[in-house]
Formats: C-alpha cells, structure tokens, sequence
C-alpha cells in the first residue's frame, strides 16, 4: 500500500475576513510529483502555504503520519522544505549564504556549518547549476538565475517533503526542463514534491494533479487520465483545451 | 580565491582598519579642545590639564564612540528586520518620545527660568532619565499600536504614526513653554558635552549584552532577508526573535538617546558604509556597524571640537551633513552601476 507523505483534513483558511479554503480534504502520496492547477484566486498558493504550516487555518494536516501541529519546529523544518511564490532574497547575501541558510534547520545553534552542511550545499548548487556563481550576490544576478539560487536554498534542506510555489517563474525552457528533471530524479530519490504550477502543460508532466476552484478541490487524479483532462477542461470554463503531441500532454487556450 | 572568501577578508580587513581608527580617534579626541594639545602636552605637570584630559575630552570622546556604536548596531538591525535600507534606529519613534520627555522634564524642572527649580547635575539626571523614558515609552507604545511585532508594515505605520504624534506634542510643549527651547533645540541637535565616565559605564554595559544578543540572532535577520513566510519555514520561532531584536533596537537607541541627543544619519548610514566594503551575513554587519557608528560619531565629535575651536559645532548637524553626503555619493555611485536606480 503506498504511504502518504501530506494529508489535510477539514482544512478551512482565511485571509484577513474572507474564507478562502473551505474544508479542504486531501492526501499526497509519499514519493510522487503532485501538482496543484486552478483558475487565478482558486486558493492554490494559501493550499501550500497551510500544508506548510505557515498560516493559521482550521482542520489538521498531518506530515509522515504525524500531526503537524505537535512537530517541533525545527524537526517539522528539516523534514519539509517550502519554497514560496516571489521570495524575496536579501541582494547583499551571496549566493552560498542564502543557500546555506536551507541548512539552519540542521545547525545547532551558533554553530559553524559542518561537513555535512557544506556537501549539502554544493549538491544543491550544482543541481541547479548555480555553482559557479556561489560568491556573488544575489543583486548581481537575473530574475531567473535568482530562481535557481532560491531552488538551491530550498533544495539543501533535504527534506522528504518539498513545497514549491510557481517555481518556474522567471525560468527559461531549458532551465525548466532542467528543474522537471531535477523533480523526477527527486522523486526517483523516494522524496515528494508538491508544486503549484500556472503553467499547465507543464503541470500535466507531474504525476498527479490536484484541480482546485472556489477554495475547494475539485478533482484529484492521475493527470495522465482522460478524467482528469475533462476535470482540468471544465475547471476553466471550457476555454483550454488539452492535446497530445509527441506523447507529451499540452494545454491550450481555445481560441 | 573565491568570491566569498574575498568578501569575508575584506570584512575582517574592515574590522582591523575600524579598530586602528578607534584608536586614532581616541588619541586625535584627547588633543581637540578650546586649550588644544596644550593641556595633552603638560598632563604630567599641571593638575588642570590632566582634568582636562581625563574628565572631559577623553570620556566625551569615548562617550561618542559607545553612543555611535549603539546607534550603528541599532541601524543594522533597523534595517535586517524591517527589511529596509531606509530604516534607522528611530523608526520605531523613540527620537519623537525622547524628545517629548525632555520637553517635559524641562518644563517640571523649570530649567528654562532664570533661576532652575533644581540643582544643574539633577537636572542633567532628569533630563537623561526623561530622555530614556520618552524613548522607551515611545517604543512600547509603537509595539502596541502595532498589536506586538509580527507585522513589520503594522510596526513601521505605528513607528511613523506614533514619531509624528509624539513630535506634535513636542512642539506643542515648545509654544506652550518657549523658555525650554534653546535647550530642547541642543538636545535635538545632539551633543556629547555632558558624557561622562558613568554615561561611559552604562552606555558600555548597555552595548555589550545588545551586541552579543544582536550577534546570537543575528541568522535570523538573514532568514527574514528571503522573506518572513521563508523564515518560518526554516524552523526559526520569528516572533519571539524578532521580539528580542526590538528590545534590543529599543535599548540601544534609547541609551544612546538618552546620552548625546538626537544624532541622526549614524544608524542609517554606518550599516550602508560596511556593506559598500564588504557584503557580508548579519553576524559580520552587526558588528561591523557598531564599529563603524563608533567611529563616524567619535570623527564626528572630533571634527565638531576642532573645526571652529574654540566654538564648538552642534555633532548632530556634522553627521548629518558628512554622514548624508556621503550617502548621496554612494547612491550616485551605485546608480552607476545599475544599482538603488
């Protein structure tokens, strides 16, 4: 039977006096790609930032079988990464610091990074092919190559769970294609990544997806199913529609 | 060598060049006064000279590198939780509320009248106390308005609302007592006339446990630099950090306050310097910007001393002129490079 990474159950979120997540019920799969799709305003981002714990909501979510809420920070920390929609990153750290701080999760306190650290970083690095720039500062880099360093950031925190939102914004093709085989080799690795992605026929690569409407979810399914194909369809309206190409699943706007 | 090792030589070159102007500074502050290097020169002979020396020019001097350092870690900090390069350490409104509470103590202490309701040390006493207060209390009121510290555009609105109230009411004691004004307008100004060695004391013991409590939370300043929704993610418990931060924001600028006036320009300009240097983590441009503040102020005061001798120029107006000129050249350099445009 397979194991669930990230479960929420009767979650309800607000923004400020407005519900925006009503009685959200869902289970991530432990060692899949699970990417969350909806029309502007469906409640995506709020979604990942609750499964992060880092709004305040009703209804639980557990991680690894254990309930958030009762995780020590810092051990819920290492165990999930989040990487957030325009984060905003500090332009006179370079890039080795901000990736470094993936790993305070990991440091005990005033201590110096360790080996362990410092591996982890340059893995991270590399994976994004962000190595060579490792001194300079952030304000001496492009929105994209930005994106990169912040991927590493969330990347050397190891964690089982990783949380991305919109993390291909900024990135050009090949950088993208760079980062979908960068989550299949995650995954391959036994982690699991939960991503929120505008960009659909980059979203019908993962392998299942989460359909949310109106802050709730409407359908959740392989997305290489015609079911879920219909789902995504009537979820915007019957204004996309999704093709096959070269055994590759591509949505587009009817026009 | 790589990029970042670079960066962190220059910070500790930094660091050195800072500490051997401390020490120049020290010595330059110790000859600058209205008998000049005179009093320097017969310390051993002349019982007048050494009180020169010892009583004044050299704790006043030292007075204005703890009262720099003070401000310059509270502009550090200003700036890592605020997340903004335009914050100072008065941000929060203690330069309103400090002040305010001298204003009033003068008004109670009736140092405006020909003939002072106390002696002239008590009202010095009463006028740093009132100071502090003014300060402290204007913090805890800004802290309040912002319901505690977790939104940082809710603390930076109440910081702007409570400085702009709070000076209202400054200026309002000014018509209402137009006796108090000349002195209220030398604390505004800023001066380090008054320090003393107990002024030393406190102002050190103050800045030592700020440092090291700066220093020990000092990542989390660099996780709120990637945002405060990242931080959290990180495991970093921001609220209660961030809380600790503002204290010791609070208490560090107050200190300072409280001891030479409103002295503007060193806290927001001392973190800017170091990072022209050397850019570098929190840890680094904590301390790095205490020094600097140490320095720029104790310049500041020495230059005040001496320019006009044996006039004296308010230090307040020379960091303000110096310290934001120097700015305007960095800005206009960093525009150049693509940069701050």
């Amino acid at each position: 039977m397979s194991r669930v990474a990230l479960q929420a159950q009767a979650v309800h979120a607000r923004l400020g006096q407005v519900e925006v997540l009503h009685g959200i019920d869902l289970a991530f799969t432990a060692g899949r790609w699970s990417c969350i799709v909806g029309p502007n305003g469906a409640g995506k981002s709020t979604l990942l930032k609750v499964l992060a714990q880092l709004l305040p909501h009703e209804g639980s979510v557990t991680l690894l079988g254990q309930p958030m809420a009762t995780l020590e920070r810092r051990l819920r920390a290492r165990q999930l990464a989040w990487l957030g929609q325009g984060e905003v990153a500090g332009d006179d750290l370079t890039v080795f610091d901000v990736v470094m701080l993936g790993r305070l999760p990991h440091q005990r306190w005033l201590a110096p990074p360790s080996a362990a650290d410092l591996a982890a970083v340059e893995q991270a690095l590399r994976a994004t092919q962000a190595w060579d720039w490792r001194g300079r500062t952030l304000g001496q880099l492009s929105g994209g190559e930005r994106q990169r360093v912040l991927l590493a950031r969330a990347l050397a925190v190891q964690a089982q769970v990783l949380l991305m939102d919109e993390p291909l914004a900024n990135l050009d093709p090949p950088h993208q294609a760079d980062w979908l085989r960068l989550v299949r080799e995650l995954v391959a690795a036994g982690k699991t990544v939960v991503s929120v992605l505008h960009e659909l026929s980059l979203a019908l690569q993962a392998d299942e997806l989460v359909i949310m409407a109106h802050g709730n979810v409407r359908y959740q399914g392989a997305s290489g199913e015609a079911a879920t194909h219909r789902a995504l369809e009537q979820v915007f309206e019957q204004r996309i529609a999704i093709h096959t190409l070269a055994g590759q699943y591509l949505a587009l706007p009817r026009l | 060598m790589t990029e970042t090792t670079r960066q962190q030589r220059r910070a500790l070159a930094l660091g050195v060049v800072l500490s051997l102007l401390t020490t120049v500074l020290l010595l330059l502050g110790a000859s600058v006064g209205s008998t000049g290097l005179e009093s320097l020169r017969q310390l051993g002979s002349d019982a007048l000279a050494w009180q020169i020396v010892w009583e004044i020019r050299l704790p006043r001097t030292l007075g204005a590198w703890l009262a720099g350092a003070l401000l310059g870690l509270a502009g550090a900090i200003a700036q890592g939780l605020f997340r903004n390069p335009l914050a100072d350490p008065y941000l929060l409104g203690s330069a309103s509320g400090a002040a305010l509470g001298v204003a009033l103590a003068l008004v109670l202490l009736g140092a405006g009248a020909a003939a002072p309701a106390v002696a002239p040390w008590l009202l010095q006493l009463g006028l740093t106390g009132a100071a502090f207060v003014g300060a402290v209390a204007a913090v805890l009121l800004t802290l309040t308005l912002a319901r505690g510290v977790q939104h940082t555009l809710r603390l930076l609105l109440a910081g702007v609302v409570v400085g702009v109230v709070l000076g209202a009411l400054g200026s309002l004691t000014m018509q209402l007592a137009p006796e108090v004004m000349q002195t209220l307008q030398a604390f505004i100004l800023g001066s380090t006339g008054f320090v003393g060695w107990s002024a030393c004391a406190l102002m050190a013991a103050v800045l030592l446990p700020c440092l090291v409590v700066a220093w020990a939370y000092s990542h989390v300043l660099d996780g709120l630099s990637l945002g405060e929704a990242t931080a959290a993610s990180l495991g970093l418990p921001v609220a209660a950090m961030r809380a600790a931060l503002v204290v010791v924001l609070a208490l560090a600028t107050a200190t300072a306050v409280a001891q030479t006036g409103l002295i503007g320009f060193v806290g927001l300009a001392a973190p800017h310097l170091v990072r022209a240097v050397s850019k570098t983590t929190h840890g680094r441009l904590i301390l790095l910007s205490s020094l600097m503040g140490g320095v720029l102020l104790m310049a500041a005061d020495t230059l005040a001393r001496g320019l006009l001798a044996p006039q004296e120029l308010p230090v307040g107006v020379l960091t303000a002129v110096l310290g934001g000129g120097y700015l305007l050249w960095l800005m206009h350099r960093q525009g150049q490079r693509g940069r701050w445009s």
